[in-house]
């Protein structure tokens, strides 16, 4: 059933000390380290489940910053934020491939610029860079076209999962007595030394707020009362996942020569063993649909085999598309307002996965100035959630699995169970998907979708079957 | 050490009747794969489609015919393993495969795999639009209603229009649900054209030409857009998209397998015998093209059993290494050729008595085989698209040097 909206959520005299809002990456992120650092928080979220929003669509990339803008606080935070992902992942059970990125040039005129890119990587502290002849980076990626003129190797690029490390997040936040509540909309904050929030799900007060609101963060700045300092230009990105069959042609991530608007098209595996073609850069108003457009994917998978001709003809798995947060500044839009006890962390463009933990230490070292008297928590407590990578012993190579649902991801019925009724269990298919990899393979629900409808039954806010038994 | 002397993956059709075949030539070690619970394969939630008939010499309704091929695999004493996945196919036909067990490697002599086909989703297609749930295909909607008594919509829009696409709107309305219209994006519907008749009659109209290009939907699809023919725009308001046919061989085993797959077919290339270029390797049924029936998958299964019971004979009494293999080229706009390869020199019985041939689009011409440059076969005729074409596999074939098929195009 959809979760009981109260139409007060505190009780009378409870106070949360931090209200984050927007459940995306970010959000999960900051909710985890303000609960470790003592704090009572509550998460509201618009969408019927956590990363409804931009961080549902992104390539995957653990970045190491080479390519962020010197000085930068985005690079102060992807920098802190990988440190922090590195140093957390074995005790959350995170995922971490470590593949390495090509940058690559494709003519004389990218070859040139690789220099400066290196040396602008160099300067941001990174180490591990290399310029390699189109011949040497091809022996390290023999897929790559014959056409390859030169490349720069960042050796400590990662793909990670991008979805479980921030349920781990808000399930470390959950476990530490964090509340998500779904279905809640800010409509309108009033701070009087306390902030009084109205969500579609009901009335809550807070001693601080933190906007993470992703694509919808100069709107919540504006119904905190706040004159918006930002304004957000939602920018969409279309992907194509191949085939795992691609896979085997695709080990190491291949950037492009970034341009003024983006990083540009990527090639990369993913840890769940396919590969990734993607994204596009396209200015739009809406910041709901996230439209995928044939002729954009099939120009996708053009681009995909120039770079790696192995790739043409392979069969697609699935498409994508998401919206970035992006506003009329590429910096990110960070304000603190002491006055008021609040936060905005906004304009969280494309980086937002890899600098999200950083992110979150940046937001507690802020809300510390508000004079919360927040005391840490003496010991983390610990999270386990399901593998879903390739890297890692999944659930079907144990024995005693049970039953195998979705057999092109082959997640077991007790995968999909577990998740149902895990802390933050998922509030639509989405979400189910995310968690689980059930329905996300070839056949794309072929096998499974008459299964997976059965078991989630009374569990997802948009049923997979519709109502009524079939007569 | 092999565990058995044939190890099949699948229990459809095709699978099972190899496995029956191959008891009968006295194989004594049969195992059989199944990830489902039960044996039947695609039939199982095909409610409408006869099956049985030249098999079984009666008519079986869905799950079924699945419980016959059970009690003749229980009855010709073939090892069967429900609940078994196989995961990866390595060379020399050995398997990893996921049970309750854990994982396992296992090996035989011989392997066959027979894993089917399935409609290619709304993803492979690149169709345009939101991605909201309610967007299915025939093989899910079945299931719902098969195995489960429910229903992914009520108003869906149907996108095709093969037999499977009638198949689709016989479910619907039988189970209380109203198709807002069927679309075929070809300027001709697929299924024989005295059968199109069957949609008006239960009330769904029916646009050839007709191309999807918008799905609108935040949680549910709300609406799909559709161009006509004749330009024009229309939008549909619907509860879902129903994607059927397109059905494309479950291959992907095969493709991560140094076997690979044919380009044209997207199954593994096989010689007349049902061989793969792994000679321990075989493949039979809808995994090798893209559709036939139930009975035509049964029978496939059989011939290519036996050539697999007469091979394993064969090494026992000479130790004979398999032929050279030579592809089977072909033209334009023809898709596909199965068998794809002619293995030279072999002098078993082949499984295959004829090539089958499908078509990419309507084409008007002549078809001509030859062998080693010469006319053996040739016919007229305008060719559909997703229909079985036959040219019958001349005995010289066996030993030529280049096979091809020409199609020669009408002005």
């Amino acid at each position: 059933m959809l979760p009981a909206t109260a139409p007060t959520l505190s009780p009378p005299g409870e106070t949360f000390d931090v209200a984050v809002i927007g459940a995306g990456v970010v959000g999960c992120a900051v909710v985890r380290r303000l609960a470790l650092a003592g704090a009572k928080v509550v998460l509201i979220e618009k969408g019927s489940d956590i990363l409804s929003g931009a961080s549902k669509a992104n390539s995957a990339i653990l970045h190491t910053g080479f390519d962020a803008p010197p000085g930068s606080l985005e690079l102060d935070l992807i920098k802190a934020g990988r440190a922090e992902y590195l140093a957390i992942a074995g005790s959350l059970g995170l995922s971490l491939v470590k593949t390495g990125a090509l940058v690559c040039a494709w003519n004389d005129i990218e070859a040139e610029k690789l220099e400066a890119i290196a040396a602008q990587g160099r300067a941001n502290g990174i180490a591990a860079l290399e310029l390699l002849s189109g011949h040497a980076a091809r022996a390290t990626m023999p897929g790559l076209s014959e056409r390859l003129v030169a490349a720069l190797e960042v050796a400590d690029e990662h793909i990670i999962d991008p979805w479980t490390a921030p349920l781990a997040y808000l399930t470390q936040g959950a476990k530490l007595g964090a509340r998500l509540l779904r279905h809640a909309e800010l409509t309108e904050g009033r701070y009087d030394g306390t902030w009084h929030l109205s969500t579609t799900a009901g009335e809550l007060r807070a001693r601080a707020v933190v906007n993470t609101a992703g694509l919808y963060g100069d709107i919540v700045d504006a119904r905190l009362g706040f004159t918006p300092e930002f304004e957000i230009r939602p920018r969409k990105g279309q992907f194509v996942v191949l085939d795992k069959a691609a896979a085997a042609h695709v080990p190491r991530i291949v950037l492009p020569v970034p341009t003024e608007i983006t990083k540009g098209v990527v090639v990369c595996p993913t840890a769940f063993g396919n590969v990734l073609v993607g994204p596009t850069a396209e200015e739009q108003d809406d910041r709901v649909r996230a439209t995928v457009e044939k002729a954009t994917l099939e120009a996708l998978l053009a681009r995909g085999a120039e770079i790696v001709p192995a790739l043409a003809g392979l069969p697609v798995t699935a498409v994508y598309a998401g919206l970035r947060p992006a506003s009329e500044s590429k910096a990110y839009r960070v304000f603190c307002r002491p006055e008021s006890r609040a936060v905005t962390l906004g304009g969280i463009r494309s980086t937002g996965l890899s600098a999200a933990l950083g992110l979150a230490q940046h937001a507690l070292r802020l809300i510390e100035g508000f004079g919360l008297g927040l005391a840490p928590v003496e010991t983390s407590p610990p999270v386990c959630l399901p593998n879903l990578t390739e890297t890692l012993p999944r659930d079907w190579q144990q024995p005693d699995h049970g039953e195998i649902v979705c057999h092109c991801e082959l997640v077991t019925k007790r995968e999909i169970e577990a998740a149902l009724a895990s802390e933050v269990p998922p509030g639509d298919f989405g979400g189910l998907r995310r968690r689980t990899r059930a329905g996300m393979g070839r056949c794309q629900g072929f096998y499974c979708n008459a299964r997976l409808a059965e078991i989630t039954r009374g569990h997802l806010a948009e049923p997979l079957a519709v109502e009524g038994a079939a007569s | 050490m092999s565990e058995a002397d044939v190890l099949i993956v699948g229990g459809g059709p095709a699978g099972v009747a190899a496995a029956l075949e191959l008891r009968r030539q006295g194989v004594a070690r049969v195992v059989l794969l199944e990830r489902e619970p039960h044996l039947g394969g695609a039939t199982r939630h095909c409610s409408h489609s006869p099956f049985g008939m030249r098999e079984f010499g009666r008519v079986y309704l869905g799950a079924a015919y699945g419980r016959r091929l059970e009690t003749e695999i229980a009855r010709a004493g073939v090892a069967l393993r429900t609940g078994h996945s196989v995961v990866r196919i390595e060379p020399g036909g050995q398997l990893h495969v996921t049970s309750p067990r854990g994982v396992e490697t296992l090996a035989a002599q011989r392997v066959l795999i027979a894993t089917g086909t399935r409609e290619t989703p709304r993803s492979a297609r690149l169709v345009s639009g939101d991605r909201p749930v309610g967007v299915v295909t025939t093989g899910a909607l079945q299931a719902y209603v098969a195995f489960h008594g429910l229903m992914p919509f009520r108003r869906p829009l149907i996108v095709g229009s093969e037999l499977v696409s009638l198949s689709a709107v016989l479910t619907c309305r039988s189970h209380g649900a109203r198709p807002v219209a069927m679309i075929e994006p070809g300027p001709h519907p697929l299924a024989p054209a005295p059968l199109m008749a069957f949609p008006r009659l239960l009330g769904v109209p029916f646009h050839a030409g007709a191309d999807l290009v918008d799905i609108r939907g935040t949680t549910r699809v709300e609406e799909a857009t559709v161009r006509l023919a004749d330009g024009t725009v229309r939008a549909f308001a619907c509860d879902g998209v129903l994607f059927t046919g397109r059905f494309t061989p479950e291959s992907t085993l095969l493709r991560q397998s140094t076997i690979g797959v044919d380009a044209g077919s997207s199954g593994p290339a096989i010689d007349p015998f049902g061989r793969t270029a792994d000679p321990h390797v075989f493949a039979a049924g809808n995994l090798l093209r893209a559709v036939e029936t139930g009975g035509w998958s049964f029978r496939e299964g059989r011939a290519v059993g036996r050539a697999m019971a007469e091979d394993l004979a064969e090494e026992r009494a000479r130790g004979s290494a398999p032929g050279d293999l030579i592809p089977v080229t072909f033209d334009p706009p023809i898709k596909l050729v199965v068998p794809g390869l002619i293995r030279r020199g072999a002098h078993a019985t082949p499984a295959f008595a004829d090539f089958q041939l499908r078509f990419l689009r309507r084409a008007r011409g002549r078809l001509v085989l030859l062998i080693d440059g010469r006319e053996t076969w040739s016919a007229r005729g305008t060719w559909m698209p997703e229909r079985r074409i036959l040219v019958p596999i001349p005995r010289d074939a066996h030993t030529a040097d280049a096979v091809h098929v020409r199609f020669e195009e009408a002005a």
